[in-house]
């Protein structure tokens, strides 16, 4: 009896866990890096996290899990709020929609998938930034966002692989 | 865990479908309708934001404190290569600060004198609070760091965030333990100040590059680079005179100033409380509102609507 209770318990930390890592992700990006240069061009990790969890996990990362996270990357982001909410919705339909085909691709060919996501996903924040506050932000920078966040993508989808194996394998 | 299967599925599948697809629509249009909610009351945005903001702000004070050691050991390695350079700068800066103390000490006394000759209002005291930088919002669309101080250390909306150098920002939103300055350089950031000697009014507009505009100068007024551009104090939100930067380029027809702040060394901001209830932030301040009040009702509406 008691070993059960303990298993559910298991089992309910360890399907949240693509949520909290992803949460954590959003956090890890704020820290202050003293680097004036880099600070504007810091990859936008919750994006690589969405996309990985709905490639390989996408039950464990259901609609409302990526709302809130969009929710909260917009409330902490200090600007209007609802955009990242609304694009990271998007993303996991889109991805669910290719899944059984991306899944089985190698590394690298989800990792190239990525790349036109990843831009869709970039140019619908700016548009979106842009019409909520009525002015033009330079493109300029949201373009290396862009290229910083494809960057460092497979160091991020290794570390996801790895904790996927580890916690995650049962399933 | 029964897997449906037979008949059951025939009409379980189908609702699920349905279901999943409802609960979808419903999160697309929530999100559109939060980013019309943070158009219409911003007053319940900035609550749940300073709520979200407080309750992460321990983790990211605790996730800040390896960043800022490490920088500081690279600092350190730095200033220990040049140590001899930089103490002879300095001591021949002190010279001249020596100098300068002397004119200032001479000049506030002067000043004092005046100022009791023409019985002028002194100004509101200043008080400060330092605060840690905790958080960097990052990215291509704001420019704003989290502070680890809040309301409970008297921190309030409005407040200048200053460095030793010049004006960092202004305090955007404040919780309890935490708060959001909004920086200079950002797209949402206004600023009154006066420029060079002249004391040419002008606006400071972020538009999220490094060297923020100049909006609203008077057409006829000289503006040269190398300028000094302060605040100017106007709408009560921020003391007079804090210093911001030089004006760094001059036609194209845009004006920009580089800020004194140092940004790869915002470590610290110190948070100055005016003590005077500002009108740019607070509509219904009282001295916000006494010609509102005077003047005739057909006028007052269209008072209230210059204001929002």
């Amino acid at each position: 009896m008691n070993q059960t209770v303990w298993t559910r318990l298991d089992l309910v930390a360890r399907s949240l866990f693509p949520f909290a890592l992803t949460l954590l992700l959003v956090m890890v990006a704020m820290v202050p890096l003293r680097v004036p240069e880099l600070s504007p061009i810091v990859p936008s990790l919750g994006i690589i996290g969405v996309y990985y969890w709905a490639v390989y996990r996408p039950d464990l990362m259901p609609g409302w899990a990526v709302f809130l996270l969009g929710l909260i990357q917009d409330l902490l982001g200090g600007g209007p709020i609802g955009i990242y909410a609304l694009v990271f919705l998007l993303l996991i339909t889109s991805v669910g929609a290719q899944r059984r085909f991306l899944a089985t691709g190698s590394f690298v060919f989800v990792w190239a998938i990525f790349l036109p996501v990843a831009a869709v996903a970039f140019l619908l924040i700016w548009l979106l930034y842009c019409l909520n506050l009525d002015t033009l932000i330079d493109p300029g920078s949201v373009i290396f966002q862009y290229l910083t966040t494809v960057a460092v993508y497979p160091c991020l989808a290794w570390l996801f692989a790895q904790a996927q194996r580890a916690l995650l394998r049962e399933n | 865990m029964k897997k449906p299967g037979g008949s059951v599925s025939h009409i379980t599948t189908p609702v699920r479908a349905w279901a999943h697809r409802f609960a979808f629509l419903l999160l697309v249009a929530s999100a559109f309708g939060l980013m019309l909610l943070g158009k219409a009351d911003v007053l319940l945005v900035e609550r749940t934001r300073t709520a979200i903001t407080d309750a992460v702000a321990p983790i990211l004070d605790l996730a800040s404190r390896p960043a800022d050691t490490i920088n500081g050991i690279a600092d350190a390695l730095s200033e220990m290569t040049n140590l001899r350079a930089e103490n002879e700068l300095l001591r021949r800066e002190n010279d001249r600060l020596r100098s300068w103390q002397a004119l200032a000490q001479k000049l506030e006394a002067e000043n004092t004198a005046l100022r009791r000759l023409t019985d002028m209002v002194p100004d509101s005291g200043l008080r400060f609070v330092t605060a840690r930088v905790i958080g960097d919002t990052g990215g291509a669309f704001a420019r704003s760091v989290l502070v680890n101080a809040g309301a409970r250390d008297g921190v309030s909306k409005g407040q200048a965030a200053i460095t030793s150098a010049g004006l960092a920002g202004r305090v955007a939103e404040a919780g309890k333990r935490s708060a959001r300055v909004l920086l200079v350089t950002d797209i949402n950031s206004r600023i009154p100040v006066l420029i060079g000697k002249g004391r040419n009014r002008a606006i400071l507009a972020g538009d999220n590059t490094v060297q923020p505009k100049l909006l609203y100068l008077a057409p006829q007024v000289d503006v040269a680079r190398g300028d000094q551009v302060v605040t100017s104090g106007h709408g009560g939100a921020f003391p007079p005179g804090l210093p911001v930067g030089v004006v760094s380029q001059v036609g194209e027809g845009v004006l920009r100033v580089e800020p004194y702040v140092d940004w790869s060394h915002i470590e610290y901001l110190r948070l100055a409380d005016y003590e005077l209830s500002g009108v740019l932030f607070s509509p219904g301040a009282t001295n916000g509102t006494i010609s509102v009040d005077a003047s005739p009702p057909g006028n007052q509406e269209g008072a209230q609507r210059a204001e929002r």
